[in-house]
């Protein structure tokens, strides 16, 4: 499946405690968290977002805490897709655990800018930036990763693995 | 072919061969840990799986320590999930209420980690055992979830770089500066998805306790591990904790295949501070000392257990904290308060006008008991001085040891000892 959707940029070492702050840590859900996603960088930075935009990052994006609640904020808010320069590495596993699909595009990342139009084709690698015509292509997924998404993610890779056994 | 120790370490605990750094082996894990906050999103994951029973009971740690005691209704109520999960699945070590501290205190003083073994915990300061030379790493609830049930997970074998400490260690030098130093060099993401390897001359004499606070600390240059040599110190800190047995062979190979070796010359250095608002803002303390604070904390998993509270201890005996700043002294364990009692510890932080409080998280995280106001700045000995992290988005946090710490709240502003006159 393909992603389309405006781009929202977000700058260098986003941490988790921007993503969403400790005192949203008190539920799992969601729609809650959603609302709440990026409101350690600003409390109503939210609110631009449409369903189905994407998220770009600097270097070192969801560095800090393990919270899944940081994924699951940012699925919460509708936006399906992270293009990073490069990810925290606790962060990494739980986005693709969360089924939340990150690219991870190096140098390239910085040249999208805040409102660019963003085409994602994630069997390719391939971010097309629409505004900019220019395209990025990503490191391919390893098999692992690829594992757990064909499953739905984590939970259903455990699933499948359990009632073989 | 000789090997890291993080390449030892995985391989004790996989069926897969480790050849090379960057490949994907599976594991068995000796440990997995979770608290109040990550444990009610893993038992979530763990009946989403249909898993019906943990791999063993005895494997599994819930620590319930970020929001407790409870600061409202909806923790409490995480808490209650935690407890009746401990309850199905008769999980040894469930902990909460006065028999609980700060899980990555806690865990170590409890015999409950030692050398070799591999912890994965849904805390990203999991890496904290490292102190002791296991390899331990944090993950997510649902990454738990899959281990609380295989009792496996997956790791890609993490490239490592090597650090060397030498020198001679000036009077107030302690681990947190250590750490701090390293964490400037390399930048917060100059270890991602790689693993820290500490060694040298300085590392060979220091204490176990200042090795957990620079362990600790290893995720906040991005690494997924941060790994001691197993020596004759953590061969007796494991004895006093209960394990025996201990390997103190289990080091790095001479010529170890390193992706990178950092050198770091600790002579003459004074004690630094992490500025606003990253862990590698890191300034020598003369060069902040007289910006002005209102609240001072000395305590969590990075910075809380017995020799911390003694540093802090020995700045503030006989002296008064600052009129306009809250010190709040959080001794990380029960085993930590009670020495502090036995030591007479707590009446010196009383004394000097410090609030002494439970063994919780709390403020750490901004969690509660101690959260910053509009444009606040705090001196806190906790692991992470994020934009927000302790309260108000305009409030600032700097990092540091208890040393500079307990002299800040004596000044009043960012101080070094000596500007107390220590």
């Amino acid at each position: 499946m393909n992603y389309k959707g405006t781009a929202h940029t977000v700058g260098d070492h986003i941490d988790t405690d921007a993503i969403i702050p400790a005192r949203y840590l008190v539920t799992t859900d969601e729609k809650i968290l959603g609302v709440k996603c990026m409101s350690g960088l600003a409390p109503d930075w939210v609110k631009r977002v449409r369903k189905g935009d994407i998220l770009v990052g600097g270097r070192n994006f969801g560095c800090g805490s393990s919270r899944e609640h940081a994924p699951i904020a940012i699925l919460g808010a509708g936006m399906p897709v992270v293009i990073a320069h490069s990810f925290a590495r606790i962060f990494y596993r739980n986005a693709f655990n969360m089924g939340l699909l990150l690219m991870e595009a190096g140098d390239e990342a910085n040249k999208i800018q805040e409102g660019d139009e963003l085409e994602i084709i994630p069997e390719e690698g391939r971010v097309r930036d629409i505004t900019r015509g220019l395209e990025i292509v990503c490191p391919p997924l390893p098999a692992s990763m690829s594992g757990i998404l064909a499953a739905g993610g984590l939970v259903g890779y455990v699933k499948e693995r359990l009632q073989k056994s | 072919m000789p090997k890291t120790l993080t390449q030892k370490i995985l391989q004790k605990h996989s069926n897969d061969i480790v050849e090379r750094d960057g490949q994907i082996v599976q594991c068995r894990v000796s440990l997995v840990l979770a608290n109040d906050i990550t444990a009610p999103l893993a038992i979530k994951s763990f009946h989403g799986m249909n898993a019906k029973r943990v791999f063993d009971k005895d494997k599994i740690a819930l620590i319930m320590d970020h929001f407790t005691p409870q600061k409202d209704i909806d923790s409490a109520n995480q808490v209650k999930t935690a407890r009746a999960f401990a309850k199905e699945q008769n999980i040894t070590h469930y902990y909460e209420g006065g028999a609980c501290g700060v899980e990555h205190t806690f865990l170590p003083e409890q015999g409950l980690v030692g050398p070799g073994d591999l912890v994965v915990g849904a805390d990203s300061h999991t890496c904290t055992y490292g102190a002791l030379g296991a390899f331990a790493t944090g993950m997510g609830s649902t990454d738990i979830a899959a281990a609380m049930a295989l009792g496996e997970t997956w790791f890609k074998v993490p490239p490592a770089i090597r650090v060397d400490y030498t020198g001679t260690m000036p009077r107030w030098l302690r681990s947190k500066d250590l750490i701090l130093m390293l964490i400037s060099a390399v930048g917060v993401d100059g270890a991602l998805y790689k693993a820290l390897e500490f060694g040298g001359p300085v590392i060979d004499r220091l204490p176990v306790e200042g090795r957990l606070t620079m362990a600790n600390m290893a995720i906040e240059a991005g690494g997924k591990a941060g790994l001691f040599p197993v020596d004759e110190l953590t061969r007796a800190y494991c004895a006093e904790h209960g394990r025996s047995g201990i390997d103190v062979s289990l080091t790095a190979d001479k010529n170890a295949p390193y992706d990178q070796v950092v050198a770091i010359d600790v002579t003459g250095r004074e004690p630094v501070v992490a500025c606003p608002h990253l862990p590698s803002n890191v300034k020598p303390v003369s060069e902040v000392k007289n910006t002005h604070i209102q609240q001072v904390i000395i305590g969590s998993c990075t910075n809380g257990r017995i020799s911390d509270m003694r540093d802090a201890a020995e700045l503030l005996r006989g002296r008064k904290v600052d009129k306009n700043v809250r010190c709040i002294v959080l001794p990380s364990t029960p085993t930590v308060w009670k020495q502090c009692l036995r030591e007479g510890l707590i009446e010196i932080f009383m004394d000097a006008g410090c609030i002494v409080g439970p063994c919780t998280c709390g403020p750490c995280l901004g969690g509660h008991m101690g959260i910053l106001g509009d444009n606040e700045r705090a001196v806190s000995t906790t692991n992470r001085n994020f934009k927000g992290r302790m309260g108000s988005l305009s409030s600032e946090v700097y990092l540091a040891g208890p040393v500079v710490a307990a002299a800040s709240a004596v000044a009043g502003c960012v101080a070094g000892p000596e500007q107390i006159g220590a």
